[in-house]
Formats: C-alpha cells, structure tokens, sequence
C-alpha cells in the first residue's frame, strides 16, 4: 500500500512540474522571432495615457459587430472575425504594438448596435468598430474618432417588387429596421406613414422578415445591405440604389479620452496615406462594391 | 420616471397586450391541457403515445426557441401569422403541456374506486373523465394551475423578440428612444406585479372555496 501511493505522488507531481514548465514557457512570446531585431519597434507613448496602458497590458479589447457581413463577421468555420471594421481595428491596433505585431493582441467582442455606448462607458471595450454612425446623439456620450467610412441609407426588397423606388415609397409599407440605430430614427423623419411594427435586435432577422414577406422593406446602411444580399441566395433581395443620408462610419471611444482619441485620428491618416486603409477596403468590401472611394476626411472636434 | 409618466398611454397599451396574451393564451392552454391529459389517460394506446411525445417535447424546449422557430418556421411552411397570433399559439402550446401535467397528477389523486364506480355505471370513458375524475381533480390542482398561470404573464415577455408590443416589447423601444432604459424597464417592472400580484391573491381564494373537504 505504501509503495503505491509512493508511486501516485510521484507521478502527480511530474505532471504538476511538466505542466508549470509549459505554462511558463508560453510567456515569451507567441512567434517564434523572440526579441531579436525582426520585430518592429514599439512605438512610444506619454506614460499614463490609454495607448500606454493598452500597450503595457500587450491587449486592445474591441466592439464591433460578429454578424454583420462585409464589416464584422464571425466566421463558423474557424470563430475568426472577418471585415472592414476588423481590418480598420487591427490597423490601429497596429500603431499601438508596432506593425505587424498586432497579431493576437486583439480581442474582439460582439456589439450590436443597442449595446454600443454602454461597452464603452462601462469600460468592457476600449473601442468600437461596428458600424457606428456618428451623431449629436451619441456624442453626448461617448466620442467618436474618423469618420472612416462614409455609407448612405438605402432600401432592400425582394428582387420582384418594384413598387419602392425611394424613401418616400416606404410610406405605407411595412418596413423593418433595428431598435436603437440611425436606420430606423431615419425611416421615421423621411417617411413618417411607414409602418414599423416589426423590428429586430439585429439586421439578419429583418432579412428573414422579408424573404418570409412579413415585411415589404429592410432599411439601414446599404453595406450592411449588400452584404445581406450577398449572404442570402442569389435572387432573393435586391437594392433599390437611391441613398438618402449620409452614414459616416466613427470609432468610438471614451468621452473624455482626447488623447486617445487624437491617437487614432492620427493613425487613421497615417492609414490614408500609406494605402492601408484602401487595401483593408478591397479585402472586405471591395468583394462586392468594385470602386475603392476616397477615404473620409477626419473629424477632430 | 418621467419617462414612466410621458410614456404613459403606451405602457397602458403594452399592458393591454399582454393582459390579452395571456387571458388568451390560458384559455387555449387550459382546453389542450386537459384534452392531453385525457389523451394520457385513455385506454387507447396511439393516443397515450401522441400524449406523452407532445408532453415531453414541448416541455423539453426553450420558450424562446419555441417563439423564433415558430415566427421563421411557420411562413416557409405558408403559415404567415401575426406576431401577436404567432405568440398566442406557442404561449398556448407551451403551458398546455404542462398543464397537462398537472391535471394528470390531479386525475391520478382521484381515488381509482370512483372511475371504477363511474364505469359499473356504463358511462363511456368521456363521461367518466367528464362527469366524475376532472371535476374532483381539478378541484384539486388549482394551486399548480395558477402557478401556471402566473407563469404564463412572466412568459409573455419572450414574445417582444418577435415585434409583439407587449410591455416589455414597449418598455425595450421606450428605452432605446430616450436612452433611459432603467425607468422604462421599472416601468414594466410595476406593471407586471400589477397582474402577478392580484392574481396570485385571486387564485388562492378560488382554491378556497373548490378544496376538497377531507
């Protein structure tokens, strides 16, 4: 009996060792470079300030949607986050770490639009890239950095209803949007008949809504929309092309976060100028809207 | 609470929504509860079967699964109901299924001697069930029944994800137009306890009066 138990001690206390060394050994460092000169530089930042301090945590948490197509999109296959809003994120995260060496730094939380303004108050992100169009509204409580993007409203219908060719058609009509979001305070300024009785938490819903004809329009940034049709089958919705706002897409941050804030206005037109932004642009995109545009122009209020 | 008081007239609509929900709902749910139940205990095998397969299905799942399927599901089917219709027969189906239950332990309390007595006499199966065991067993199962019940208003909530303006689904879109979700949400808060509490009260004078007598 002694012996045995001698034994069960011994091995526990191999596996105990084994798997401490392991743990210890990952610290180093993901890649296998190590701190040779390979790596860029870190750049430097006022101690004290948020990029400082994400910096030392070597982790940017950010928002943005995980089931918006073309923006933020979890894929099923391997749970990575995939679109522009996430290519813009890791850019900027970029200018934090030092390029190329964002890789694993990023942690991504899902969004939706309802929530956005309490991620940030709350601190559970330190920003968000969703989609998020810039207003009086919600600058009262977060702030906004960019514009990075500029998308319009637009409408979707089913691919053989040609009875709405503009926002003044949706009065009337059933028309489906997301509580909480531009889209739908939009649909009620520029058609107040419009009938928005049925509403979702998020987009994808509302494209069910309308193929199943329980809705006669889904209305929000035509993106968001092209990415819609483009997930659905081919045939099944169609955009009716004829923008009526102007949507510019901000990172959003915490309010009184000014330097933060100037950080990423600043990386954004970095961005701008070496090409990143119009590659991130292609890579997502620009899958299904062939014109690269001219990046916004930021907005440092 | 502004919001609760300038908001007032549509709290009073959701309010009246989901009294109707679930007035509605109980009363579909009461009649294929004790109809399932019947099932459950007639001599006739498929329909003991059918019974329980419903029974144990519809219990086993999320109301909220329940409520998404059947709004998505029912119109590829060619069923394309309203919200509102759509949640009255889910919410229907759901306490049904557990009411079942209970009128079933209420049948089994009855003593076996009286459905015996009942069948000496040559009434039919229905008969019996209708005229001997449900009265004494309803009788005494009207505590689970109005827990069911209270159950039910707490469970009409899950109807605002599919556009049901009930009072949560009022008290969600109140919140997200001014930003201030605490108040409108007390404001839902208040007015749930407004249909729990009464009820609970008036359910525990009816079983007063119905409780059998030992």
């Amino acid at each position: 009996m002694v012996k045995n138990r001698l034994w069960w001690l011994a091995i526990v206390a191999v596996i105990a060792v084994a798997m401490t060394a392991a743990a210890c050994g990952d610290d180093d460092g993901a890649t296998g470079g190590g701190e040779t000169s390979d790596v860029a530089a870190m750049p430097e930042f006022p101690a004290g300030s948020t990029m400082d301090k994400l910096q030392k945590a070597g982790k940017i948490t950010v928002g943005t949607k995980f089931d918006q197509p073309l923006f933020g999109l979890k894929n099923p296959t391997n749970d990575e986050i995939e679109g522009f809003d996430v290519e813009i994120a890791r850019a900027v995260a970029e200018g934090i770490f030092g390029e190329g060496n964002a890789e694993g730094k990023v942690e991504f939380v899902e969004t939706p639009s309802k929530v956005r303004e309490a991620r940030i108050t709350q601190g559970r992100v330190d920003m968000v890239v969703a989609t998020y169009t810039i207003n009086d509204d919600r600058k009262k409580l977060i702030a906004f950095a960019g514009p990075y993007y500029v998308a319009g409203q637009d409408i979707m219908v089913r691919a053989d209803d040609d009875s709405i060719a503009g926002v003044e058609d949706l009065n009337g009509k059933k028309v489906c949007s997301v509580q909480g979001s531009t889209s739908i305070d939009n649909v009620r300024e520029q058609a107040p008949q419009a009938d928005l009785s049925i509403t979702f938490d998020v987009y994808s819903l509302c494209a069910e809504a309308l193929a199943d004809g329980r809705v006669d329009a889904v209305s929000t940034d035509n993106v968001i929309l092209l990415g819609l049709i483009d997930a659905a089958d081919p045939d099944t919705f169609k955009l009716v092309g004829n923008p009526f706002t102007e949507e510019p897409y901000g990172i959003g941050v915490g309010k009184d976060d000014t330097e933060f804030r100037t950080f990423i206005n600043d990386r954004l037109e970095e961005m701008y100028a070496d090409g990143t932004w119009a590659q991130a642009f292609e890579d997502t995109v620009g899958v299904v809207e062939d014109e690269t545009p001219e990046p916004p122009p930021v907005d440092r209020y | 609470m502004d919001v609760i008081l300038d908001n007032f007239d549509r709290f009073a609509d959701g309010f009246w929504i989901t009294v109707q929900l679930t007035l509605l709902s109980f009363v579909f749910a009461f009649a294929i509860g004790v109809l399932i139940a019947g099932f459950r205990v007639s001599p006739i095998p498929p329909l003991r079967a059918a019974g329980a397969l419903y029974v144990e299905t519809v219990r086993n799942t999320p109301l909220l699964v329940l409520l998404i399927l059947a709004f998505f599901g029912l119109p590829k089917l060619g069923f394309t109901w309203s919200p509102f219709i759509t949640a009255v027969v889910v919410m229907s189906l759901y306490t049904g299924a557990f009411i079942a239950e209970a009128v079933r332990a209420g049948i089994n309390t009855v003593a076996a001697g009286q459905a015996e007595a009942a069948r000496a006499l040559g009434l039919t199966f229905t008969q019996v069930l209708g005229y001997v065991v449900l009265p004494q067993a309803l009788r005494s199962v009207v505590q689970p029944l109005g827990s069911l019940f209270s159950a039910l208003v707490r469970n009409t909530s899950l109807a605002y994800v599919i556009s049901v303006l009930d009072l949560t689904g009022t008290a969600d879109r109140i919140g997200n137009e001014t930003a201030q979700y605490l108040p409108a949400f007390i404001g839902a808060f208040i007015g749930y306890l407004i249909l729990t509490l009464p009820a609970g009260y008036v359910i525990g004078v009816i079983e007063r009066r119905v409780a059998v007598k030992r």
